[in-house]
């Protein structure tokens, strides 16, 4: 147990077992992003997943709204400490966008509109873990929260599901991204606080 | 190791406004910290409850001391706790600094730009300070947009800056009320009155936005429109929520 702060009670608001450690609860959606949100319209906006031998698989807007579309109901963990329970997004399963890419990589580096980069091992984003999502709470995903279209990996801190996302490049090895770069920790789980670097 | 929970013991512990407090804090072994970093701060109650959050540097680079800013949210769960109840000789435990995105090092040869909204001045000032300790020349500016004058931290201090510095230029709006003798109604932040006010885009200006989620989205919006390169401005938002939800 820690230094007790005398006098400090708290307000109990965790002691819920879906609330990783560190985390507290909120209502709201706050935004956290390191620079000025980028318009992309649906009309340009691509997703590619690109391999370590240089195939490059891409879809328009409208061809990957012709793929699978799949309701997701999830948490979320800010490193921020903020948690977000049971939060509605509606998306496209990255093990529907990966049935055709060959790849022997571990590593990915997702990229975004604007220039943020993440680095997400692959076994991270297959098995039914992540999404590209494009709907939030039946809206569409708000610019604020990465509209058009956001990489989603819930059982990671939240700065691994890339806003803007634009694609995902195979890496052989696994790179630092943008906030890994910036103190915070390489792969990010939440249940063991992996924080910072 | 940034990871590890270290002790700080509170040193100081003076009132910025009403409703806030800039609190020292002394920690072993610390080495400095970085302008615009970032530390979290642990609360332990008797029974073993425990809650984080996250506070910016308002004093950064002075070895094992450095000090916060924490402005008391309504019902919020620690920071009335460090406004309120804390006081010097406590101790606590704290873990960073972090953060090496939103930060001015005294190398940095650009102009800068900084905006705050309210308590977003917190890591600008500590960019402030730590500018005014460097012999870094590249001029400074801010604008500091305030709801009153009381709402206001580091009065005195950016009232003499403002005054005495030949490198800092200091810029308030404000929204609900303004001090005496000042000339005009209370407004709201406008695209126009921010580029009359901000250095212009061809003086190639480092910007740093810090304050409420809105704030600072409508603020770098404007920046871009304006055709400030996006990759020129870093942003930090706390507090709000993005939409109603």
């Amino acid at each position: 147990m820690g230094i007790i702060s005398s006098g400090f009670h708290g307000k109990r608001r965790t002691g819920n077992a879906a609330i990783p450690p560190g985390q507290h609860e909120t209502g709201t959606f706050p935004v956290l992003t390191a620079g000025p949100a980028p318009y992309v319209a649906r009309a340009d906006w691509e997703f590619f997943i690109t391999t370590e031998a240089g195939q490059r698989h891409a879809w328009s807007w409208d061809a990957f709204m012709a793929l699978p579309q799949v309701d997701i109901r999830t948490d979320i963990h800010c490193v921020t400490s903020w948690s977000k329970l049971g939060t509605s997004w509606r998306g496209v399963s990255l093990d529907t966008l990966f049935e055709d890419v060959e790849t022997a990589s571990e590593f990915t580096t997702a990229h975004s509109y604007g220039g943020y980069t993440t680095n997400v091992p692959l076994r991270d984003l297959l098995g039914g873990k992540a999404w590209v999502a494009w709907e939030f709470d039946g809206e569409p995903l708000e610019r604020a929260h990465g509209g058009p279209a956001r990489l989603l990996v819930p059982h990671l801190y939240l700065w691994k599901s890339a806003k803007w996302i634009n694609g995902i490049e195979l890496m052989r090895e696994d790179i630092p991204g943008f906030w890994e770069s910036n103190g915070y920790h390489m792969h990010g789980d939440p249940w063991r606080e992996e924080r910072y670097s | 190791m940034s990871t590890l929970w270290r002790v700080a013991e509170v040193v100081s512990g003076v009132p910025e406004s009403e409703t806030s407090r800039t609190i020292g804090l002394r920690v072993d072994g610390l080495n400095g910290s970085l302008a615009g970093q970032h530390i979290d701060i642990r609360l332990t109650a008797d029974d073993g409850y425990t809650a984080v959050r996250s506070y910016s540097v308002a004093t950064a680079g002075m070895d094992e001391i450095l000090e916060i800013t924490v402005d008391e949210l309504t019902d919020g769960e620690v920071s009335p706790y460090l406004v309120r109840d804390l006081m010097v000789g406590d101790q606590l435990e704290i873990r960073g600094p972090v953060g090496g995105w939103f930060v001015w090092r005294p190398t940095d040869t650009n102009t800068v730009q900084l905006i705050a909204g309210g308590s977003g001045i917190v890591p600008l000032m500590s960019m402030i300070r730590a500018h005014e300790a460097s012999e870094n020349p590249s001029p400074f500016r801010l604008l500091y947009s305030l709801k009153s004058p009381e709402a206001g931290f580091y009065r005195e201090e950016l009232l003499t800056l403002s005054r005495e510095s030949p490198k800092l230029t200091v810029d308030y709006v404000y929204t609900r009320k303004v001090p005496p003798g000042w000339a005009g109604a209370p407004k709201r932040l406008t695209a126009e009155t921010l580029l009359a006010t901000v250095l212009p885009a061809e003086a190639g200006p480092d910007i740093f936005i810090c304050g409420q989620t809105m704030f600072v989205e409508t603020v770098a919006g404007w920046l871009v429109q304006a055709g400030y390169p996006a990759t020129s401005i870093k942003t930090e938002r706390f507090g709000g929520t993005g939409g109603l939800r």
